[in-house]
């Protein structure tokens, strides 16, 4: 088991075993995101009292799942690094960061083109809209503290302590809708009982959940990868690759 | 395991518990602002103040919608089911606003009790459904909550 | 099959599609500032990338360029 934390620590290793993972998983990932949004678009029909706005639920509710379970990656990633000095956690906590930021901007923006036709409003700061843009902030705080350091392992420290921090805002972001009176309503997906979403609604959405899931694995891959690319550029296999992509042309 | 990094390990976790409970304890303290709305119980019970902007949500009265001819004025009811709180409001209301349906009403109490609106917001709740299903429901005898009528 | 799943489309024309009955615009323009964010985030990286290993061959091919330099200088 060590032994695989060991080779996990690697570069070369890394960066090979992810160019095999994404070679299949990123061909998926963007099938899985045609067919989920042919589905939501194409194949279902409108909602009951939304009519067909009720549809960018195919777009926000998964990048909103995506955008919380993210924070905890670059989180917990950060964490890795501060207890085990593990490099190879600080570049996956650097690389989950932007896409998390992206994420939450889909879902904050996605919410707010829903909310005008059905709540009769762009924007309310309600316990879930506020905080899931402090959930922006968080992230985009991360990337700019990572910035601000010229050396990169205090970076890394730095930007580990502030995810730690704002990790609680992700289960007040989950349980904002039951604790206080918010204009968002509560979630449909339940875990225990039956999910109060039809079922010919629940299946594209899940794959959809799925995609998203999938979307952030690859850039997260992709990101890391670019990231171990320039941190090991002074190593042999790092040069060889250089020479051969330039002799690719 | 290596005391070093036991000790970063019980650092990491001193600063989650800290900031959660910094962050919890603030969130306590300020829990009545964090509310969007007053429920008409506390409206009924004094608890919202007069004269200010304050917003009122509930359920909308079966029955309590009052258009006027001439004008954009609409008188309904807010209503939790433990009290009500009357509405005047001048304007387009929401597409999904409707009798039986959720809405959050802003505005200032006047002396009457009655909260002169400046805007309603429609609320739907979670459920899902395509509008056949709708339509089946309604026929037997059920709110689209699945509960009997 | 495809007349089987031809069947099963609500929208049955483009215009239609567009209109959304009237949500058009709330729709096609949530999916589309998604769409854009997403392919960002696939592309940039890879970009990224492919820069960095472009400039460092170059480096590469002037560093042995400057030592076959020198050897000829001498």
């Amino acid at each position: 088991m060590w032994s695989f934390f060991h080779k996990l620590g690697s570069p070369p290793w890394l960066y090979a075993i992810s160019g095999s993972i994404l070679r299949w998983l990123l061909p998926a990932t963007l099938l899985a995101l045609a067919v989920g949004l042919a589905w939501g678009l194409l194949f279902t029909g409108p909602e009951a009292r939304q009519g067909n706005s009720y549809r960018i639920i195919y777009i926000h509710v998964p990048a909103a799942v995506v955008a919380l379970a993210g924070y905890y990656v670059m989180a917990i990633a950060g964490a890795v690094n501060l207890i085990w000095k593990m490099k190879m956690a600080d570049v996956a906590m650097k690389s989950a960061a932007p896409i998390g930021a992206a994420l939450t901007f889909i879902a904050l923006v996605t919410g707010a083109i829903w909310g005008k036709p059905t709540w009769g409003t762009w924007w309310v700061w309600d316990a879930r809209i506020t905080s899931m843009l402090i959930l922006l902030f968080l992230y985009l705080g991360v990337l700019a503290l990572y910035e601000a350091f010229d050396n990169k392992a205090a970076a890394g420290k730095a930007c580990a302590v502030l995810s730690l921090v704002g990790m609680v805002n992700i289960p007040i972001i989950y349980k904002s809708v039951d604790w206080w009176y918010s204009l968002h309503q509560p979630a449909s997906i339940k875990f225990i009982g039956q999910s109060t979403i039809d079922s010919s609604m629940l299946h594209p959405l899940l794959l959809m959940i799925a995609a998203f899931y999938a979307l952030f694995t690859c850039c997260l891959l992709l990101n890391m990868r670019a990231e171990l690319l320039q941190r090991e550029a002074r190593t042999n296999w790092v040069k060889k690759l250089a020479v051969a992509a330039d002799s690719r042309g | 395991m290596h005391p070093v990094r036991k000790q970063r390990l019980y650092l990491v976790l001193f600063v989650v518990l800290f900031s959660s409970a910094a962050v919890g304890l603030v969130t306590y303290a300020l829990r009545g602002n964090i509310n969007l709305f007053f429920p008409p119980v506390d409206v009924a019970a004094g608890k919202a103040p007069s004269g200010q902007s304050i917003r009122v949500g509930g359920m909308v009265v079966e029955g309590s919608v009052q258009r006027s001819d001439s004008s954009l004025d609409v008188h309904f009811e807010l209503t939790d089911y433990e009290a009500s709180v009357p509405v005047v409001y001048s304007g387009i209301l929401p597409d999904l606003f409707g009798e039986g349906q959720g809405a959050v009403a802003s505005g200032v109490l006047d002396a009457s009790g009655v909260l002169q609106a400046t805007e309603v917001l429609a609320k739907h709740d979670e459920n899902y459904m395509p509008p056949e299903v709708a339509d089946a429901l309604e026929n037997s005898g059920y709110d689209h909550k699945g509960n009997a009528k | 099959m495809w007349e089987a799943l031809s069947q099963k489309l609500y929208f049955h024309s483009i215009d239609a599609l567009l209109a959304m009955d009237g949500h058009g615009t709330f729709v096609w323009s949530a999916y589309l500032i998604t769409v854009v964010v997403v392919a960002a985030i696939l592309i940039a990286p890879r970009r990224r990338q492919r820069r960095f290993l472009r400039r460092l061959a170059g480096e590469i091919k002037r560093a042995r360029g400057d030592r076959a330099n020198v050897r000829e200088d001498i």
